[in-house]
């Protein structure tokens, strides 16, 4: 048997049978299963929960391993690179889809839903309601809650992010120009920025949460700016990850000039959470 | 043209793994291809398992079988399975096994993605099969899942909602492995102009996929926000709206029915050139059409809302961009009718099939634009009209062209011809009680009866019966295609490589059966419209 190792010339390579794609079904149906059994608090939910994401950790390790693996032995050349382009294009574009549902409800919520909940017809239901922005109740009425300010912590979280995207642009600069120093500390900096990021976003949910009472079940204005700041978060976290990596990989004399095409990735990734976070401090913090 | 000797320098070798291993952790299309007919094909008996248990339920009025809540569950079921679980794999199997042979690639180009796209299929549906069993039993809100029956259902609806979630991994990762073998992994001389309709197909619907099932995992996302974090985005009273959610799940929806369409599309657009033997007619018409109706299909969603309220304006927006979606659908059945039109045809299975595809879903596709039309569907809508509707297209659209499919390919792929005696029979079968089950629901759904209901009034009983009879016929005679499919595999005649005179596209240029692996390195062609293939060598490298 020729080894895998050693494409032939003009053959596009073709991994050898693995066994992660099987470990990673198996963590999706424990994640599944965990997570509809804990969300009704059953038995074994967070067990479950807990199998499923130690052995999805395992197979993204052993997965991308094997991948990082194969690029340093040079299994991929210009035609792998360029379905990896492709590949990682469209996932983003997955992504923005998903980013712009969410859009969409704030969208419908705002200039349909409420202004018709507020309009004559619904007044023998919703006697006192209001459709203003922000909300301060919901149309039954709950316990009222106090709204986001843009101009405090959420612009020094934009700047935070802008920041980044500069830091991670010199980084790439760096590693165009061979300065690996450059290149490390630009990433260092990047990932110290998502991380500061986070923990100012974590704190800043935790003082709406319990200060000014701003929950999921505050109404519009509240689920709506949960769903869209907490599914930027996540991204925030991965892409986050996905740094570290490259820049553990990096540490490891990983890439060069022409070839680094994970560090690219990671930097479109994060460029795109940047894009989203713009639109949402405009559209849900500022108007 | 000997590509058997290209196929067996493949750089993993001709080295063919054994065993379960083979398939657990296949990295091979074929491989990959074969898991998702066959996974395809078991659900397709679930689902229609469950179909009948429904045209049980409704021989006659009154309850029969089923209590109203399980009833529910069954068709949400039965629309879940049949649309997660029969078509849309056993399209992507399709374009596993063919693509990479119909346009010279290796593989797909994420062969171990490939892998995992196929294996999360069946924790998915093992999830939503399990829900049968939780306390509240399955989901029973219909397969669109509306809120706010969806929000109020028991933990069956959790299932469903992760099943969906990684439902939606796999089909997206699959779609984005089709776009990227298409786009990247085409053999020197294989122009995007001249491929193959199945690819072109396939890639209009891998792009669909990947830009609608995010949509979805948000919308069932916000479903499960709703029923356990305290969150009101389907509840009027909480700031949300039950109406959103319509929106949001038939901006999936509505492109979905192309997901489950454009590739049946592909399919008749290679099997009828080849059995009528002249050359696709208006290929780049037809190219055109099905790109536009890839753009199409994100603006006509609210046509499965007429009645939710909409103004005016809004109804005749959508009404008049659904029927213009007529407009590209017509380019293409007059382009397959004008492909026959003086061909020198001959009726094997496969053309039986395609040609019972133009005639039945053309007539789905006329009871949709009659559905379109906004007055008329206030009257129609979630009446018996509309199951009668989505089921020509679905099943004489893409089951059809499904069967189509595997008749056509099966010589290549395991190197036997299926019994011609039974696969005609087979089609004429279906075609009968393909009509007598689904025909009449076009007159019970105008005289207003309603879908997703276990009883009705005394007047529907007899186009019941009939419906009723002629799915239980339908559903026997898919075991006749089961019976073919498991003979021919062992004893069926040894098929030539070239088994369809008329067939002049790549897949039909290697060795039968199919080799382990091909095309890597990939030959150097020269094409012409449709995948035909003029000439074919070996790209000197090997
Ligand atoms: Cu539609």
């Amino acid at each position: 048997m020729e080894h895998p190792e050693q494409p032939l010339a003009g053959a596009y390579f073709v991994p050898a049978p693995s066994c992660w794609p099987a470990l990673g079904a198996l963590a999706l149906f424990c994640l599944g299963l965990g997570a509809a059994l804990a969300v009704n608090a059953m038995a074994w939910g967070g067990g479950l929960l807990l199998l499923g994401a130690l052995c999805l950790l395992r197979m993204l390790v052993g997965w991308f391993g094997d991948v990082i693996g194969e690029n340093q032995q040079g299994c991929y050349r210009q035609q792998e690179d360029l379905s990896f382009r492709w590949g990682m294009g469209w996932f983003i574009f997955s992504e923005v889809m998903l980013f712009a549902a969410c859009f969409g409800v704030l969208f419908w919520l705002r200039l349909v839903a409420l202004p018709t909940l507020g309009s004559l017809d619904y007044k023998w239901l919703y006697p006192d309601f209001s459709p203003s922005w922000p909300l301060q109740t919901a149309p039954q009425p709950t316990q009222s809650y106090r709204a986001m300010e843009a101009w405090g912590l959420p612009a020094f979280n934009t700047l935070i992010l802008l920041t980044s995207g500069a830091t991670l642009t010199w980084a790439h600069w760096g590693l165009l120009q061979g300065r690996r120093r450059q290149l490390q500390a630009g990433l260092l900096c990047t990932f110290s920025l998502g991380g500061l990021f986070l923990l100012l976003q974590a704190f800043e949910y935790h003082h709406a949460w319990t200060a000014w009472r701003l929950t999921l079940s505050a109404g519009a204005y509240g689920m709506t700016f949960y769903l869209l700041t907490g599914l930027h978060g996540l991204h925030v976290l991965l892409g986050s990850l996905i740094l570290l990596v490259v820049w553990r990989r990096v540490r490891r004399g990983h890439f060069d000039r022409q070839h680094h095409f994970a560090f690219e990735a990671a930097a479109w990734y994060w460029h795109f959470v940047d894009v989203v976070w713009l639109l949402l401090f405009v559209l849900v913090y500022c108007l | 043209m000997d590509l058997a000797s290209n196929t067996a320098h493949g750089m993993v070798s001709a080295h063919k793994p054994q065993g379960l291993a083979r398939w657990l952790f296949a990295t091979n299309h074929k491989d990959i291809g074969s898991m998702y007919l066959w996974f395809a094909f078991c659900m397709f008996l679930v689902g229609g398992v469950l179909a009948l248990c429904i045209r049980a339920e409704l021989f006659s009025p009154g309850l029969q079988f089923f209590q109203p809540e399980l009833f529910n569950q069954l068709t949400t079921l039965h629309g879940l399975i049949m649309v997660f679980g029969a078509i849309m794999p056993a399209f992507t199997g399709l374009a596993n096994w063919m693509l990479p042979l119909m346009i010279g690639a290796p593989d797909m180009a994420f062969a171990r993605m490939n892998n995992w796209s196929f294996w999360l299929l069946p924790p998915a549906m093992t999830l939503l099969l399990l829900s049968f069993i939780v306390p509240g039993g399955a989901a029973a809100a219909g397969w669109t899942l509306y809120a706010p029956l969806s929000v109020q259902l028991g933990m069956g609806m959790d299932l469903t909602i992760f099943a969906i979630h990684i439902l939606g991994i796999s089909s997206i990762m699959g779609a984005i492995n089709i776009v990227v073998t298409i786009i990247n992994l085409r053999a020197p001389g294989m122009r995007m102009m001249n491929m193959p309709m199945f690819a072109w197909a396939s890639l209009i619907t891998a792009y669909l996929i990947i830009a609608v099932m995010p949509v979805l995992a948000g919308a069932v996302t916000m479903v499960l926000a709703d029923r356990h974090f305290g969150s009101h985005f389907f509840n009027a009273a909480g700031g949300g709206d039950p109406v959103l959610y319509q929106h949001v799940f038939w901006f999936f929806g509505h492109p979905e029915v192309y997901i489950m369409a454009l590739p049946a599309f592909g399919i008749v657009s290679q099997v009828i050139p080849t059995f009528a033997r002249k050359p696709l007619f208006g290929y780049s018409s037809m190219v055109y059409a099905t790109s536009s109706i890839g753009v199409l299909s994100f603006m006509v969603w609210a046509h499965h809302m007429f009645v939710t309220g909409m103004p005016a304006t809004a109804q005749l927006f959508f009404m008049y961009a659904t029927m213009l979606i007529a407009v590209p659908t017509g380019v293409k059945v007059f382009n397959w009718i004008a492909t026959m039109w003086q061909g020198s045809m001959s009726f094997e299975t496969p053309m039986l099939f395609a040609i019972g595809f133009i005639l039945l879903f053309t007539i789905g596709g006329l009871s949709g634009v009659t559905l379109s039309v906004a007055a008329v569907d206030v009257q129609l809508h979630g009446s018996y009209y509309v199951v009668a509707h989505f089921h020509y297209v679905l099943v004489a659209g893409a089951l059809f062209s499904l069967f189509s499919a595997v008749y056509y390919w099966f010589p290549k792929m395991t190197g036997r011809m299926y019994v011609e005696r039974l696969g005609q029979l087979h089609f004429w079968w279906s075609l009968l009680w393909f009509n007598v089950t689904f025909f009449p629901m076009h007159f019970l759904g105008l005289a207003g009866m309603p879908r997703r209901i276990p009883d009705y009034a005394l007047q529907f009983t007899d186009f019941n019966r009939i419906a009723s009879i002629g799915a239980f016929m339908f559903g026997l005679g898919q075991l006749i295609f089961l019976v073919n499919i498991l003979y021919s595999l062992r004893h069926g005649k040894t098929a030539p490589q070239q088994p369809w005179e008329g067939a002049n596209t790549l897949e039909w240029q290697i060795p039968t059966p199919a080799p382990y692996h091909s095309f890597n390195p990939p030959p150097q062609l020269e094409t012409a419209e449709n995948g035909v293939v003029l000439s074919m060598r070996d790209s000197g490298q090997a």
